[in-house]
């Protein structure tokens, strides 16, 4: 018994030591930042980053870079890439973008690259992450560092809010992004469905990831909420005989199939659901995960619609005065290859937008010196409004949600002809307008 | 420090403790409970008029078929080799990915040459060849290479062998053809739709698979029963030294199994990529896994087994889900009290047993009272009125899967038809 006491007490004395260690972290880390600082300028809480004169400003990039989802992110660390060139010097310092880090598309690979990042020198902001799982893990760790994470692809609701005031469980201050909240995802496919459509019983898929889940759930939500009727079943990832759920979801009588998630589950479902019975009339619709070249020219998805964001830029030009047509041209120009993925011109207005802000809120000495103070940028982010982006007008929110958050629906009629599939807009909706 | 832990009753020498068998009664009969809550639920659910409809059910028990003979053809080949080696081919997975994938190739050339959908029986019977023929090939090369050198090394070298020949097999598939997914070209159109067979009306395919798979696995039947060589297999399986004095050539007949065994793969993948039509270099890693589980099911070793274990995988995997969803159904006060005073009967039994202190029975007494209580204060307190729903029961389909191979194998450990190529009559 007395020794159960005694493993107690050194339990609180361990955390005891560790808190005062990390406090005492925290000091040393403004103490650094003050000394170097000299004369008038005084870091707020989190503390400060000195650019010496001459040196870069340091900000990196967290993406998945690797593995088969690696088309996403080095698609977007070319947009990071594009930024900063269009963007040149941040008062006379350049922009240095280091090595990017690998996100893996995964809460570990997030996690890892974000205590590698935060373990350097000098880095004032993030952007990434490429996946809402690896987003939800780096950001905790770059909100204890003071640091800024803007992502142009987390969608996931849990990340920012649930747009009605409550923080969502992964929501950590420092956050922000480009990319629409799924909400607006969920909830524009369920009013076309119900409204354009006609459609009053509804079926949502998902496959266990916390983005395709966060998708069904905000589809099912809304589309209770206008009034139908809707229930959610569940794949695995590597399943291959759809039969079973299909089945299953014959028994619930949809008229539309909403089916958020990925290849190659997606095919599985959409090729499988010609045996099944029940299942003739039903309506099919995936989301921006099933929006690629592979699937679009299938046969059997002919006549299938997608909700994704919308991708018609327009005109819209970034503050750097590129639009989206000269983002591309320059793209294909620098890496001898279209875009590979979608959100590109997201992650490039997501790097505009950290750099102006730091250059918004940098105290500059008279020998050159940049001061960038932490807390002051996570304000000046959040205060953004009216920012002129390639995807539109950015304007964040108190919990990171920055987006022009514009979503539409595509039909693929012809599965021969891919590119006229994406341009097929049928729908479209933006919450704010 | 005293020793305070609980001094272990040991039955006798090897047997385990009696916590172990306490623990593994219990086990037995809450798998038993849930399985029979499960059917019983969905079979009043069907009752009351909800539920699925019969043709639904036809599609799941179509479906399940189809899945299963595949499992059960791949399977097929692990019971070969084991019965005749002793050890599990794990790269046997990999073997029925390069059939389908080669199947691929040959497909759709002939697709694109308008073979395919002009003279189908034709292009079917070509493109089973060349699958077939890969996947024997496949299976005979990697016996040479990574098992031979191997033989009079104990089991788990060549098991663990075959673990680094799986990983190597999918990465030269990886190397040599890229890591996308492959997609079969669309069936023809008679296959699409549904035929009506035994008044029966299903799809075309599934029939298809189906009445393939049975004919391989006849003829494949027939081989080892019938045939010279199929007798030198078996012998083989035996005793290696005793069928070698016998003028039997080993090597040989090992080698014409390996082949047999990836035949059968080979069919299992064409059939697998004209249902699913889509192929890529890990494709057989998961088959592979569920028709090693299937083998194991029916009794490794032994071939109807091997078909049976996977037709029963195929069809609770597919229909379990749905079974799973039975436990939704609102139980009837009567039938949890009912519940509640068999586990009284149950728990005042055990007390009675555990008094005789029969070393035997301690165990399954004590088991017996702990469950007998449990069920008493579930079937009195919690059970009536209740209802689980479990939400996307579809993702446990895998689970259940395993769940009842491990049930079954705690009743019956050398699995349904046991393991018959083994020891028999050799005494």
């Amino acid at each position: 018994m007395s020794r159960r006491i005694n493993f107690r007490r050194l339990g609180v004395l361990v955390i005891v030591l560790a808190l005062f260690a990390a406090a005492c972290g925290d000091d040393d880390d403004t103490t650094t930042t003050t000394a170097a600082a000299g004369g008038e300028f005084t870091p707020g809480p989190l503390g400060a980053v000195t650019v010496a004169p001459g040196a870069s400003i340091e900000i990196r990039a967290l993406q998945a870079i690797s593995g088969e989802v690696s088309f996403l992110g080095t698609d977007q660390v070319r947009g990071m890439e594009l930024a900063i060139q269009d963007y040149g010097d941040v008062l006379g310092h350049s922009v240095n973008l280091g090595t990017p880090e690998d996100d893996l598309c995964s809460a570990e690979g997030g996690q890892a690259g974000a205590q590698a990042i935060v373990a350097q020198d000098g880095v004032v902001g993030v952007v990434g992450t490429t996946c809402s799982g690896a987003g939800a893990a780096a950001a905790p760790i770059f909100d204890a560092a003071g640091m800024v994470l803007i992502s142009g692809s987390n969608t996931s609701p849990s990340l920012t809010s649930d747009l009605a005031g409550t923080a969502g469980e992964n929501w950590y201050p420092g956050y922000y992004r480009t990319a629409h909240n799924d909400l607006f995802q969920g909830a524009t496919a369920a009013r076309f469905a119900f409204e354009e459509l006609g459609l009053t019983t509804a079926v949502a898929v998902h496959d266990g990831d916390p983005y395709t889940q966060g998708l069904a759930d905000a589809f099912a939500n809304a589309f209770t909420e206008l009034g139908g009727t809707v229930t959610i079943h569940a794949v695995n990832k590597g399943d291959t005989d759809m039969t079973g759920v299909l089945t299953n979801i014959a028994a619930d009588g949809p008229q539309i199939v909403y089916f958020p998630i990925f290849q190659p589950e997606g095919d599985f479902i959409i090729q499988q659901q010609g045996g099944i019975a029940g299942l003739e009339d039903a309506v099919w619709m995936g989301a921006d995960g099933l929006i690629t070249d592979g699937f679009l020219a299938l046969p059997e998805t002919e006549g299938m619609y997608f909700s994704g964001p919308d991708l018609r830029f327009g005109t819209n030009a970034s503050s750097t005065g590129t639009n989206y047509e000269q983002l591309v041209a320059a793209y294909t120009a620098a890496y001898g290859e279209a875009p590979t993925a979608a959100f590109h011109a997201h992650t490039y207005d997501a790097t505009v937008l950290l750099l102006t802000k730091i250059q918004e809120v940098a105290v500059q000495d008279a020998d050159g010196t940049l001061h960038i103070d932490r807390q002051a940028l996570r304000d000046a982010l959040y205060a953004t409004s009216g920012f002129a982006g390639v995807t539109g007008t950015l304007s964040c929110d108190e919990f990171g949600d920055c987006g022009a958050q514009t979503i539409s629906v595509i039909r693929n009629d012809d599965p021969t002809d891919v590119a006229a599939g994406k341009a097929n807009v049928v729908y479209s909706f933006a919450p704010g307008a | 420090m005293a020793s305070r832990a609980l001094p272990k009753l040991r039955l006798n020498a090897d047997g385990p403790t009696l916590a172990v068998e306490v623990f593994l009664f219990a086990l037995r009969v809450l798998l038993i409970i849930f399985a029979a809550w499960a059917v019983v639920g969905t079979i009043a659910i069907q009752v009351e008029g909800g539920g699925l409809t019969g043709r639904a059910w036809r599609d799941l028990f179509v479906g399940g078929l189809a899945q299963g003979f595949m499992y059960g053809l791949i399977a097929l080949g692990y019971s070969m080799v084991y019965g005749v080696l002793g050890f599990i081919n794990f790269a046997h997975g990999e073997v029925f990915m390069a059939g389908s994938m080669t199947g691929f190739f040959v497909a759709d050339a002939l697709f694109d040459s308008g073979m395919w959908e002009s003279a189908f029986p034709l292009a079917f019977v070509i493109v089973l060849l060349t699958a077939v023929v890969t996947s024997a090939l496949v299976a005979v090369i990697i016996e040479r290479v990574a098992y031979r050198p191997l033989r009079g090394a104990p089991r788990l070298i060549p098991l663990i062998t075959s673990i680094g020949m799986s990983f190597f097999v999918q990465y030269a598939v990886k190397g040599l053809v890229g890591d996308g997914f492959k997609n079969y070209p669309q069936l023809p159109a008679g296959l699409q739709d549904r035929v009506s067979f035994l008044g029966l009306d299903i799809e075309g395919i599934k029939l298809f698979v189906i009445v393939t798979a049975i004919v391989s696995m006849v003829a494949l039947w027939l081989f080892v029963e019938r045939s010279k060589t199929g007798r030198a297999i078996r012998a083989v399986s035996e005793d290696k030294e005793i069928a070698a004095l016998m003028g039997i050539d080993v090597n040989r007949t090992i080698v014409t199994t390996f082949a047999v065994g990836g035949a059968m793969a080979g069919v299992a993948g064409l059939l697998w990529a004209m249902l699913f039509r889509k192929v890529y270099f890990l494709t057989g890693f998961l088959p592979g896994i569920k028709a090693f589980t299937a083998a194991v099911l029916g009794g490794i070793g032994n071939l109807v087994g091997a078909m049976l274990g996977g037709v029963t995988l195929g069809l609770i995997e597919t229909s379990g889900p749905t079974l799973l969803n039975g436990l939704a159904w609102k139980v009837p006060t009567l039938v949890a009290f009912g519940i509640g005073a068999l586990g009284v009967v149950a728990a005042v039994i055990g007390v009675a047993r555990f008094r005789q202190a029969n070393p035997r029975t301690v165990g399954s007494a004590l088991g017996m009272f702990v469950v007998g209580t449990a069920a008493a204060v579930w079937g009195f307190v919690v059970l009536p009125g209740a209802q689980v729903v479990i939400p996307g029961t579809s993702q446990l389909k895998d689970m259940i899967a395993f769940v009842v191979l491990i049930g079954v194998l705690m009743i019956r450990p050398i699995g349904l038809l046991g393991e018959r190529l083994a020891v028999e009559e050799r005494g």
